[in-house]
């Protein structure tokens, strides 16, 4: 399998892997090889760079992929993730009436949930990509993963947000009060009573403002978190890891590919990013003894930097051992690190380069 | 005029220390708090985000909310101590609780997931539970220095922005006026300074001047030093050719050598033009003194790097353009 046919073949590509290793600019390169494969492709970025999103043309958020034109036979398009618009499309999708929507859209609590609950930005871009793949005909989304505390958040943040909306204590003060149900309810507002002295009545008021008007609405969401669920797990979907060879990103990369297998979901594709060049194979100890011995010289200059970089590559190899073994039959590619970063569609081409094998590798 | 290191250090009590993720940020805190240890000073790692790298550079387990020693301190200079422990809201939130008679309710508001529902209602909440429990800790001035591993760029912005929006959001009782009073630590520069890390590269540079200024506008908080990790230390000059420096020490190359000699030296000297680069245009955007630390070519960042790195923090430190006795800087000059 090479990454060219992983983006050939599937439907779905969620590029995954630590802060600051390059996701974003890696979704964009794999959607363009799409569009340059003759499909029709769309990458959904999470923040990406100021000046990487104006050559995507993303100005603000729209919440609707914008197209970029260019000399490809196919098509590429290119969103920033709305966390807030995605919610509120989601909700007014679910309700039962205008009224219900907008009774949800007004509270104050509801407008806090985008900003303020974790777990909510990772599964509206999942929900952007179910989203994009059923309703719209893209034959291929590539979808960029937000930086989070735990890499893994947005596989669980369907469960964890419908959890949240479903939250009992909650639904029991706001549920119809009758029978048995009742009697719960006095111990619940007990509850209730303790926490408002702590935030304040107003704060609690508009929690369960919230919570009423939602009522009837958790299935829905339920269910769509489900299928969104389904789609991650569905052959047509392939998770790309990102990642440097430095040695805390490949450990939060190999930890990603241990949870993803304990979901039985499949890495595909690798790309490592900002590889150090390996300019002499060999020992570096052996090259730093060389420079110790002729230090004070021009040439001990030379071998002590040689042995700065061979240290480095060396470093890289053995990080990424552990990574990429236990990854048989993954895409892999490396790309090195470049001189500058990548703010245009030329340099994306560049990285498309190393990607898909079409630049030799230094 | 040298700037002395242990004045440095206590020129604030709390540092925190925040960086978008990738740039270093847990490794420039333990060099911080192994600086600030070499030049006498104790100090207590806050550490927000669950990782286990910090422990890590120390050759330690991860932390817990335990307190533990990092370092023992003492010796001849003599050095002072370095502890370490982690935060998290939950743990804060029972401590808070149990601290204000609502021991009984404590257990059940973080079991039961309502910490969340709280949490959404009143944005903020858990990170003003966080500042709050180092509020504390600066008060019971439990050592010199507290270097806070704040959670990564765009959060800290969030993170340091809670107590203004819970002012607003929670305007009576206990959150108010714990929030007022962090307000008051964050906002003091006698008492609390933001440093800011990035790397010598182009985006990095960029998202931590858009943070500086989002920090000094929507926070108020004083911003100390910018730590730049990563940058390639001076080895010197490398245009001569490899063949010709061979022949000047006498000295024989083997095959295939002269080609990597050369090649390594214009991939450290191009490197290290785009580095310098970035460095000017970062000191052209924010008037604030730079610690540069150097590149970590060793294969990970244990206790020998980080007393390294430390050592270079001091030799920045004390080649700054008279700041001695100054307080943090502001960005408006």
């Amino acid at each position: 399998m090479t990454l060219e046919s992983l983006v050939r073949t599937s439907s779905i590509l969620i590029c995954a892997g630590s802060g600051g290793v390059g996701k974003t600019t890696t979704a964009a390169v794999l959607a363009l090889e799409g569009a340059r494969q003759g499909r029709k492709a769309v990458v959904v970025t999470i923040d990406p760079a100021k000046r990487l999103a104006d050559a995507l043309g993303l100005e603000g958020l729209t919440n609707t992929p914008s197209r970029i034109e260019g000399d490809w036979p196919g098509e590429l398009w290119a969103v920033m993730l709305d966390t807030k618009g995605t919610f509120d499309a989601l909700v007014r999708r679910h309700a039962g009436s205008e009224e219900q929507a907008s009774g949800i859209l007004d509270n104050r609590f509801y407008r806090n949930i985008s900003g303020a609950l974790s777990g909510t930005q990772e599964y509206m871009a999942m929900e952007k990509l179910y989203e994009l793949h059923e309703e719209h005909d893209f034959d291929l989304v590539v979808v960029d993963t937000p930086p989070t505390r735990h890499a893994l958040d947005f596989l669980e943040a369907p469960r964890t947000l419908t959890h949240f909306l479903d939250h009992r204590v909650f639904r029991l003060i706001t549920a119809p009060t009758r029978g048995l149900v009742k009697a719960v309810n006095v111990a619940a507002s007990v509850f209730l009573r303790s926490v408002s002295r702590v935030v304040g009545t107003e704060v609690l008021e508009d929690a369960l403002a919230f919570f009423a008007a939602f009522e009837g609405m958790e299935e829905g969401f339920k269910q769509r978190a489900a299928r969104v669920g389904e789609l991650l797990a569905a052959d047509e979907t392939a998770f790309v890891l990102v990642t440097s060879p430095r040695r805390d990103a490949v450990a939060e990369a190999r930890y990603f590919a241990s949870k993803l297998a304990e979901s039985s979901l499949a890495v595909r594709g690798l790309v490592i990013n900002r590889v150090h060049p390996v300019f002499l194979p060999g020992s570096f100890e052996a090259t730093r003894a060389r420079a110790t011995t002729l230090e004070g010289t021009a040439l001990g200059t030379l071998y002590a930097n040689l042995a700065d970089f061979q240290e480095v590559a060396s470093n890289e190899e053995d990080h990424l051992a552990g990574l990429t073994s236990g990854l048989s039959g993954t895409a892999v590619a490396r790309v090195p690190y470049l001189p500058t970063d990548v703010h245009d569609l030329d340099g994306l081409a560049g990285i498309a380069g190393y990607l898909f094998g079409r630049t030799a590798e230094l | 005029m040298r700037v002395d290191p242990a004045q440095f250090f206590t020129a604030s009590r709390v540092v925190i220390v925040a960086g978008k993720g990738g740039v270093g940020k847990t490794t420039v805190t333990a060099a911080w708090a192994r600086a600030a240890s070499m030049a006498g000073c104790s100090s207590l790692i806050v550490e927000v985000e669950g990782k286990s790298g910090l422990a890590t550079a120390f050759g330690r387990e991860p932390l817990s909310y335990e307190e533990i020693t990092l370092h023992g301190g003492g010796g001849p200079l003599p050095e002072g101590e370095i502890r370490a422990r982690a935060l998290t809201p939950d743990d804060a939130l029972l401590e808070y609780l149990r601290d204000h008679g609502m021991q009984r309710i404590s257990k059940r508001l973080v079991s039961s997931g309502a910490l969340d529902v709280v949490s959404t209602a009143a944005p903020g909440i858990k990170d003003i539970l966080i500042l709050g429990k180092v509020k504390q800790l600066e008060a019971s001035s439990t050592a010199d220095v507290l270097v806070l591993d704040a959670p990564a760029a765009g959060h800290a912005v969030t993170f340091l922005r809670s107590p203004r929006g819970l002012i607003d959001a929670v305007r009576v009782g206990p959150i108010n006026t714990q929030a007022r009073e962090v307000l008051d630590l964050l906002t003091d520069v006698a008492r609390c300074q933001v440093v800011l890390v990035t790397l010598p590269e182009e985006t990095p540079v960029n998202e931590l001047v858009e943070t500086a200024y989002s920090l000094e506008d929507e926070v108020g908080v004083a911003l100390g030093p910018v730590v730049v990790n990563g940058v390639y230390p001076d080895l010197g000059d490398m245009t001569v050719d490899p063949a010709t420096a061979a022949d000047e020490a006498g000295a024989h190359l083997q095959p295939g050598e002269a080609a990597a000699l050369a090649a390594a030296a214009r991939f450290r000297a191009s490197r290290t033009a785009l580095q310098r680069e970035q460095l000017e245009r970062l000191a052209d955007a924010l008037p604030l003194p730079q610690i540069r630390l150097p590149f970590t070519f060793a294969a990970e960042v244990g206790p020998a790097e980080i007393d390294r790195l430390a050592r270079a923090m001091i030799a920045e430190i004390e080649a700054m353009p008279s700041l001695a006795g100054e307080r943090p800087g502001s960005l408006a000059t």
